[in-house]
């Protein structure tokens, strides 16, 4: 486990960057943990997702996958991939602070 | 991710049964899903997956595989495979694995690249209409590699 400093707080993060505790996350520090991730802007777009992963998560307690994603959050798979070019559920997950999504599909 | 990380994977599909089919389909779009650059290549009685009018009925093989359970003799009665594959779809359904149709669609989404063997198109009488929209190219063994390049080959 490392620390990350975001929006001038230190966090816990894993191995990947993943936040440990989803509750320490703000609007703030998602525009940061996504230029970690290779996303220089969030647009409104990536927010749309973004912000539809902390719904999910803060519902079911777990991250959508991308078949989920591209069904109901309003965003095609291919704009998903273009959007998240390194992953969508994965990036977007880990820019929302929840825990990594784990399936395999 | 560390330096000996998997950038790129080409996967060969050569099997036309269900078991054959899914293993190549989820390696694929799970590479994509990790941001791994991902091809796949239709060989064989693979093509049935990529085929228009046979991609919706591929099944399991109730014959000939032991990992299955079922007696040789009870595999091959009429409607055994039909029976299985019905099972197995609505298993995986739950488990949120797509039907063969979304999942191919879902993989072109994701921008990996879709490709038909030329040599086993010849040998079926396969023309590029046969298959489904998408296959982006029906490619020779010298393409493939071409394509393959830099990148890990996963055959199954």
């Amino acid at each position: 486990m490392t620390t990350a400093t975001y929006a001038g707080h230190d966090v816990e993060v894993d191995g990947e960057g993943f936040l440990e505790d989803p509750s320490e996350w703000t609007r703030e520090m998602a525009t940061e943990i996504a230029r970690d991730a290779g996303i220089e802007t969030l647009s409104a777009e990536h927010w749309k997702v973004v912000d539809f992963m902390r719904a999910q998560y803060a519902e079911k307690g777990t991250g959508p996958t991308v078949r989920v994603l591209g069904k109901t959050s309003g965003v095609s798979i291919k704009e998903l991939y273009e959007l998240f070019p390194k992953g969508p559920a994965k990036t977007a997950a880990r820019i929302a602070g929840i825990p990594k999504p784990r399936g395999c599909i | 991710m560390g330096e000996d990380a998997i950038t790129k994977v080409s996967v060969i599909v050569s099997k036309g049964s269900l078991e054959g089919v899914y293993p190549a389909l989820i390696m694929a779009n799970g590479a994509r899903a990790d941001g791994i650059a991902a091809d796949l290549f239709f060989t064989f009685f693979g093509l049935d997956a990529v085929h228009r009018r046979r991609y919706e009925h591929v099944k399991v093989a109730t014959v000939g595989n032991p990992g299955l359970h079922v007696a040789t003799l009870a595999g091959g009665l009429p409607g055994m495979s039909s029976v299985m594959t019905h099972y197995m779809e609505r298993k995986m359904e739950k488990l949120d694995i797509p039907p063969i149709p979304e999942f191919l669609q879902m993989i072109a989404d994701s921008g990996a690249g879709i490709y038909a063997c030329k040599a086993s198109c010849d040998l079926f009488d396969i023309a590029r209409d046969d298959l489904v929209d998408e296959v982006e190219d029906i490619i020779t063994v010298g393409e493939f590699y071409a394509h393959a390049a830099g990148g890990q080959i996963i055959f199954t």
